[in-house]
C-alpha cells in the first residue's frame, strides 16, 4: 500500500472547507518549481542548486528543461549554501533547495554569514517544512526554523499560505536584491479568498474582517484559522483573519491594528510554539503595552507525538477546533475580569 | 585594465618586507589580530595581487575580474596591508583597524573596497569559489577563482564537500592555496587533528595538486599562473612558516594571535628593517 497523500486537513476539515465552498490547489512546492521554472525560461541567471533534492522538490522537469540552470551538489547542504552563495555573488540569482529540516540547521552558519552578512541576492528553500514528513519522525520536521533565521540579519523569511502566495513569493526572491527564505510544504492547500488584494511582502493580507478576536497564521495553519473563524461566528464572534506570510519583516501595524481593535490574539504556526510567529506578535504586542491575551498555537516543548502531517496539526491544536476554543478561552477570560 | 607595476622577484620581494612593517604596525594599532598567520601568508597575497589576480581597484566591479575569497578570514591584516599596497585604499585608513565604527573588521567584509565575500567562519570559502567558479563555467565567462585556506581550517568537513564538488564540476578555474604553516592555535596541526598527507588527500578527491614553498616567489608564480591540469581544480600546497620574517615569532605559536608589546614591535621592525637595507644593498 503507498502511502496516503500528505495532507494538512483532517476529514471534518476538508468537509468545513468544502462548506465554505473553497477550492482545493496545489501543493505550494509545485507551485514554487513551476513559478521558478516559467521565470528561469525568460532569465538565464535564475539557477536551482539541489542537495539530491530535485525530485522531492518537484525540479526534475526544471532540471530536464533547463539543465544549464541547475546545480546538483549532492547530499551536502553546507556546500549547496555555499555554492549558491557564491553563484550570487558572481552575479547570479540562486535558489539553494533542501528540506528544511537540514537546510536550516546543518547550513545555519552558511545561511547567517555566506547569504545574510555577505548580503547576496540568493533565496534559501526550505521544502517539505514544518511536519511535513509526518511519522518520519523530528530528525525529518523543521519545527526551529523560524526561530533560527528569525534573529538573523538581513533575511526576509516568507511562508505562503496557498498557491497564489506560494507564486507571488517565488517572483518576489527573483526580483529581490537581499537574502529571502522560502517556505514550503507537501501537501495540497485549498486556495484562500484574497479578492483583490495584492501579495504584498512584509505586509500581512486580511482574509476576513472581525474586531472580537484576531485570529494571525502562517503558512498551512492559515486555512485552520479561517475555518476556525467561521466556528466562532456561529457563535456570534467575530473573528479577524490575518495571513502572516512574511515573518520577517513582520508588518507590525497589523499586530498592533489587531491588538487595539481585539479583544484577544490568537497566533497558528506549524512551528514550535518558541520563537516563531506567536513569539513575533507576542514582543510587538508587549511593546505596545496594554494588549488583549494572547495564545501561540503550535507544538509545544515536547517530543513530538508520532503521525502523519494531519494528525500532528490535529493532536497539537492547529486546527479549526484547536483555534476557536483556544479563542473563546481567552474571550471568557476577558468577560470574567471585567 | 589599468597597468600593474611590473615588479621582479627581487622588488616583489622587498615589497614583501615593507608589507611585513605594515602587518605589525597596524595589528599594534588595533591592539588585536592574527599576527603568525598573516605573517605566513603574505607572500601567497603578494603574488596574487600583483602578478596574477585579473583584479584592481578600477575593475572591482567588472563581471569578467578574477575572484579572490579568503577563507582563513582571520589573516585579514595580510589581505588589507596588500589590498592597500595595491591601491584599493590608501594604508593610513589601517589605523582605525578594529576601532569602534572602523570598516576595517577583524574578518573580510565587503565593507573594505577589494573584499569579495565576508568570511570568518572556517570551512567557508572553498564552496563560495565552488559557487562563482560554477557561474562562471556556466555563463561562459573566463575568469578565475581563487581561495585561501589554512591548514588547520581542513578540519572542518564542510571543505571536503566542496573539494568533492569541485572536482565533480571539472572547476580547472578554481585554485585552491593551502597555507601549510602546520601550526594552529592549540599546537601542531599534526596533534590537533592531522590531516597529512594534504597532497594526497586532494589528489585522491580528484584535484591537480602543486606543492612550493610559499615564500618563494619563482614558485608561486608558477604555480598561480595557470590552472594546473585542464579539467580539474587546482590544489597549491604552499608549506609556509607561521610568523615568517621576524625570528622570535616564526614558528612560536603564541604568535597566533599574540599582539606585540611595544619593545617587541620595535625589535621586530628593526629586523625587518635590516632586512629590507640587506635586499636593496644585494639589488642588481
Amino acid at each position: 500500500m503507498s502511502a496516503p497523500a500528505p495532507s494538512v486537513y483532517s476529514p471534518e476539515a476538508v468537509a468545513h472547507a468544502e462548506r465554505l465552498g473553497l477550492t482545493m490547489g496545489r501543493a505550494n512546492l509545485e507551485v514554487f518549481a513551476e513559478t521558478l521554472e516559467e521565470l528561469a525560461k525568460d532569465d538565464p541567471s535564475i539557477f536551482a542548486v539541489t542537495s539530491d533534492s530535485r525530485g522531492s522538490g518537484k525540479l526534475k522537469p526544471f532540471g530536464d528543461r533547463l539543465p544549464n540552470q541547475i546545480v546538483e551538489v549532492g547530499i551536502a547542504e553546507q556546500n549547496l549554501v555555499g555554492i549558491a552563495a557564491g553563484m550570487a555573488a558572481a552575479g547570479q540569482r540562486s535558489f539553494a533547495v533542501s528540506p528544511a529540516c537540514f537546510l536550516t540547521a546543518r547550513s545555519l552558519e552558511q545561511i547567517k554569514n555566506d547569504i545574510c552578512y555577505s548580503d547576496v541576492p540568493a533565496t534559501v528553500v526550505g521544502i517539505s517544512a514544518g511536519v511535513s514528513y509526518g511519522a518520519l519522525g523530528s530528525t525529518h520536521h523543521s519545527l526551529h526554523d523560524y526561530a533560527a533565521l528569525r534573529a538573523i540579519h538581513n533575511l526576509t523569511i516568507i511562508a505562503p499560505a496557498d498557491n497564489h502566495e506560494a507564486a507571488a513569493a517565488v517572483r518576489f526572491a527573483a526580483g529581490h536584491d537581499n537574502p529571502v527564505y522560502l517556505r514550503f510544504g507537501k501537501a495540497k492547500l485549498y486556495n484562500l479568498p484574497h479578492g483583490d488584494q495584492p501579495f504584498q511582502p512584509g505586509r500581512a493580507t486580511l482574509l476576513r474582517q472581525g474586531d472580537d478576536v484576531a485570529l494571525v497564521g502562517i503558512g498551512e495553519a492559515v486555512i485552520h484559522c479561517l475555518l476556525a473563524a467561521q466556528t466562532l461566528a456561529a457563535t456570534g464572534v467575530e473573528a479577524r483573519v490575518l495571513s502572516m506570510h512574511t515573518l520577517r519583516p513582520l508588518d507590525r501595524q497589523a499586530v498592533e491594528d489587531a491588538a487595539r481593535d481585539c479583544r484577544a490574539v490568537v497566533t497558528a504556526e506549524e512551528h514550535s510554539v518558541h520563537g516563531g510567529l506567536g513569539g513575533a506578535v507576542a514582543e510587538v504586542m508587549v511593546e505596545l503595552g496594554g494588549a488583549p491575551p494572547l495564545k501561540i498555537i503550535g507544538v509545544p516543548d515536547e517530543d513530538t507525538v508520532t503521525g502523519s502531517q494531519a494528525d500532528i496539526f490535529r493532536h497539537y491544536g492547529i486546527s479549526a477546533e484547536g483555534i476557536s476554543s483556544a479563542a473563546q478561552s481567552l474571550l471568557a477570560r476577558q468577560e470574567a475580569l471585567r | 585594465m589599468t597597468q600593474r607595476p611590473n615588479f621582479n622577484d627581487d622588488q616583489l620581494l622587498r615589497l614583501s618586507v615593507r608589507m611585513r612593517q605594515d602587518v605589525l604596525r597596524y595589528i599594534v594599532a588595533a591592539g588585536a589580530g592574527h599576527t603568525g598567520g598573516s605573517l605566513s601568508c603574505l607572500d601567497i597575497l603578494n603574488v596574487l595581487y600583483n602578478r596574477v589576480l585579473r583584479v584592481s581597484p578600477q575593475t572591482f566591479s567588472d563581471p569578467g575580474r578574477d575572484r579572490y575569497v579568503q577563507s582563513k578570514g582571520h589573516s585579514v591584516e595580510a589581505l588589507y596591508v596588500v589590498l592597500a599596497h595595491a591601491g584599493f585604499f590608501p594604508i593610513q585608513q589601517l589605523e582605525t583597524l578594529c576601532h569602534y565604527q572602523s570598516p576595517f573588521v577583524g574578518h573580510p567584509t565587503r565593507k573594505t573596497p577589494g573584499i569579495e565575500m565576508n568570511t570568518g567562519g572556517l570551512g567557508h570559502g572553498l564552496s563560495i569559489c565552488n559557487g562563482m567558479a560554477i557561474a562562471g563555467k556556466r555563463t561562459g565567462a573566463d575568469y578565475r577563482v581563487f581561495t585561501l585556506m589554512g591548514d588547520g581550517e581542513l578540519a572542518e568537513g564542510s571543505n571536503w564537500e566542496a573539494a568533492m564538488s569541485a572536482a565533480h564540476y571539472g572547476l580547472d578555474n578554481l585554485t585552491a592555496i593551502i597555507d601549510h604553516n602546520s601550526l594552529q592555535i592549540t599546537g601542531p596541526t599534526r596533534d590537533v587533528c592531522s590531516n597529512e598527507p594534504l597532497d594526497e588527500k586532494f589528489a585522491a578527491f580528484g584535484w591537480a595538486v602543486v606543492t612550493v614553498d610559499g615564500h618563494d616567489y619563482a614558485q608561486l608564480t608558477d604555480a598561480l599562473s595557470n590552472p594546473a591540469e585542464p579539467g580539474k581544480p587546482t590544489c597549491v600546497i604552499a608549506n609556509t612558516t607561521k610568523g615568517r620574517g621576524v625570528s622570535f615569532m616564526e614558528n612560536v605559536i603564541s604568535w597566533h594571535h599574540g599582539v606585540p608589546s611595544q619593545q617587541q614591535y620595535d625589535d621586530a621592525i628593526a629586523e625587518l628593517q635590516a632586512a629590507e637595507r640587506l635586499l636593496e644593498e644585494s639589488a642588481p
